[in-house]
């Protein structure tokens, strides 16, 4: 177990050092950064001086070892356009778009799973038919018209939620969260709805397709056949047995709307992580732009570590063969 | 009284080209204790007649006709509900395929845990300690310490022996066992059959056994029961079945059983293959296989009539019976 961790660990230096990569030739390839420090009006002599200070005249390799030399101590330069050390922009966005994401991944899950189930099991039903035609909408409405659809609704014409913002913060321990407050919670609704509406039909036609699989497999039969009662056969044997490749995807998208959140919080106006990014894209502001690249890969590989985690804990097939084979015959 | 009790059973699937009859008016009775033998070709019907027997036909099958009782009480009218408990109490199966019938992701004691508590009273402590019992009872070394594998950390053979735990530990008066060695290797498959027949003898279950391995009903059957394109050709108990076969059919298939005592060059077989179920011809079902088809064969089917010790469903033999 130890040992299986740690080998994921190790795997995951060389991805983290490609993306470090990807990361730090931005620097040097999108925008000319001295030139957003000099201004318009500069000597040659002046702008020696700052490549120089800079450390921009070392090899590239030199460089490359400096930068990831400062990013492992939390070190990520500053934003042209904030003026800020980009790590504490980067953590003072982090929670917002972490409550979002969370929120839209257990609304996905919470109602995804059991509508997959229920129309996996009715899969003839009128409602199942409904619940199905219903979940083609999630699927192919772009998230920009569903969040407008819902400013329009429920903002606009009804009045019940606010179309912005966070609503009122409280701050506990360094975090600042919108989750104590009535106001914060109902700034929450449409953001985690907007955004989690698509992995939520994902979910649910994942799980009843991996249902109507499994229900036709030999050893729901052989439950059936002994009597068990249909509860346990739905929920005990047939789910669990759908539960990997839902993980799978779970762990991806969760990774995505962390990611790729850009779209719902430029319109809801959510002061996350995307909206910092669309932001900080506007002015090239390279800094932040490398730094949120890298941080997602670090996201991702932590993802994907608890989804082969959890394979583990589902599927005893996968778990390390500790005990002895004997009685094989 | 007999313990289960087939009587004309229809089994229909709606088609888009109508309705397929792919059991038609199957009769016969299974007594408590008693093996009862089912064989004939892929596509006979042997199958479908235990998924019948335990509610278990897949939809759009369905029972068009005819009467299931078991103990004297009509089981296949029963709702789902009704019938649950009694599939695995009163009627247990056994499945083909042991690398698929047991579910991958739980171990197998708690598979056996499930099923007795289902239906048995039973606290956690005394349903495992059972359990135990129960693997060590179809031979699975070292149980105790095994109750807690997996079934992917056992081979075939061993699996087909906790199926058999399975399918016998709420203690069922009736097992179907539908292919239950087709799968496994050769050498493992007469471990299993006399697994299968020791631990039904020792409980007194009752076995309705499917196959189309003509061996292993000869050694294990008391009576069998041959089918073909749906309908019984033969029924009647195994040694004249074997012997003295009445019906054309069933001659050819022990025809085609090798034997060790005489030398033959080559094995026998029945020509042509066994009709459709769209395609079945007027008439007897087997007329185009037939080696001593006459005029009547061809446009009524034969009801099975009694034929010497057995019963069979053959013109042949109409003489010897009483006219219907």
């Amino acid at each position: 177990m130890f040992a299986f961790i740690l080998a994921r660990i190790l795997q995951a230096i060389p991805v983290l050092l490609t993306v470090a990569g990807i990361s730090f030739a931005l620097f040097a390839y999108v925008g000319d950064p001295i030139a957003q420090m000099l201004g318009q009006d500069f000597t040659l002599a002046q702008r020696e001086a700052v490549v120089h200070a800079l450390g921009l005249d070392q090899p590239l390799y030199v460089q490359y070892i400096k930068f990831v030399w400062s990013a492992l101590h939390g070190e990520f330069g500053l934003s042209y356009r904030l003026a800020k050390p980009v790590g504490t922009l980067i953590l003072e966005r982090l929670p917002a778009t972490m409550e979002l994401a969370f929120c839209a991944a257990m609304l996905a899950l919470c109602i995804g799973v059991p509508l997959g189930v229920y129309t996996g099991i009715r899969r003839n039903g009128a409602l199942a038919r409904f619940i199905m035609i219903l979940s083609l909408i999630g699927v192919s409405l772009p998230t920009f018209l569903i969040g407008i659809l819902l400013i329009l609704i429920f903002a606009v014409l009804l009045g019940w939620l606010p179309s912005f913002g966070r609503g009122t913060l409280t701050v506990v321990a360094g975090y600042s969260t919108g989750l104590l407050s009535l106001s914060g919670l109902k700034a929450l609704i449409l953001p985690a709805i907007t955004l989690g509406l698509f992995q939520m039909t994902l979910i649910m036609r994942l799980v009843r397709a991996e249902m109507l699989e499994v229900l036709r497999s030999d050893y729901i039969k052989f439950a059936r056949a002994r009597g068990l009662s249909t509860r346990a056969i739905n929920f005990g044997h047939a789910l669990k047995n759908t539960l990997v490749p839902v993980i799978t995807v779970v762990g991806l998208q969760l990774g995505g709307l962390l990611a790729f959140s850009i779209v719902t919080e430029t319109v809801f106006q959510w002061p996350g992580m995307g909206l910092l990014l669309v932001q900080s894209i506007a002015v090239a502001d390279i800094p932040v732009m490398s730094t949120y690249l890298l941080l997602i890969a670090v996201l991702f590989v932590a993802i994907n570590l608890t989804v082969d985690l959890l394979y583990y804990a589902v599927d005893p097939r996968l778990r390390l063969n500790r005990r002895s084979l004997t009685g094989r015959g | 009284m007999p313990l289960l009790e087939v009587e004309n059973l229809i089994v229909e699937f709606p088609t888009r080209r109508g309705l397929l009859r792919a059991i038609d008016e199957v009769s016969f009775t299974i007594d408590p204790g008693e093996v009862l033998g089912v064989v004939g070709e892929s596509g006979a019907g042997k199958s479908l007649t235990g998924a019948a027997i335990i509610g278990l036909l897949e939809p759009p099958g369905r029972i068009a006709g005819g009467q299931i009782r078991l103990n004297g009480a009509r089981i296949d009218t029963l709702s789902p509900e009704r019938m649950r408990p009694i599939r695995g109490r009163q009627i247990g199966a056994i499945f083909q395929d042991p690398l698929t019938t047991l579910n991958p992701l739980y171990s197998i004691g708690r598979q056996l845990v499930e099923t007795m508590q289902t239906h048995l009273p039973l606290s956690d402590r005394d349903a495992r300690e059972r359990a135990i019992q129960w693997l060590e009872d179809v031979g699975i070394p070292a149980a105790r310490h095994r109750i807690g594998a997996f079934p992917h950390e056992f081979s075939g053979g061993m699996r087909q022996r906790v199926v058999i735990a399975l399918a016998l530990c709420a203690e069922p008066r009736l097992i179907i066992a539908d292919e239950p060695t087709t799968a496994l290797d050769v050498s493992i498959q007469a471990q299993i059959i006399a697994l299968l027949k020791r631990i039904t003898r020792e409980h007194g279950t009752a076995v309705m056994l499917v196959t189309h391995d003509m061996g292993v009903i000869a050694e294990t059957a008391d009576r069998v029961a041959v089918m073909y394109a749906g309908r019984i050709a033969e029924i009647g108990p195994v040694r004249d079945v074997v012997l003295t076969p009445a019906h054309p059919y069933s001659e050819g298939l022990m025809g085609s059983i090798p034997s060790l005592e005489h030398r033959v060059d080559r094995l026998r077989q029945i020509d042509g293959a066994m009709p459709r179920l769209t395609a079945i011809p007027q008439g007897c079902a087997f007329n185009p296989r037939c080696p001593k088809t006459f005029a009547r064969c061809m446009t009524e089917r034969p009801a099975l009539l009694p034929a010497g010790p057995t019963r069979s469903a053959c013109w042949l033999h109409a003489e010897a019976a009483p006219h219907v």
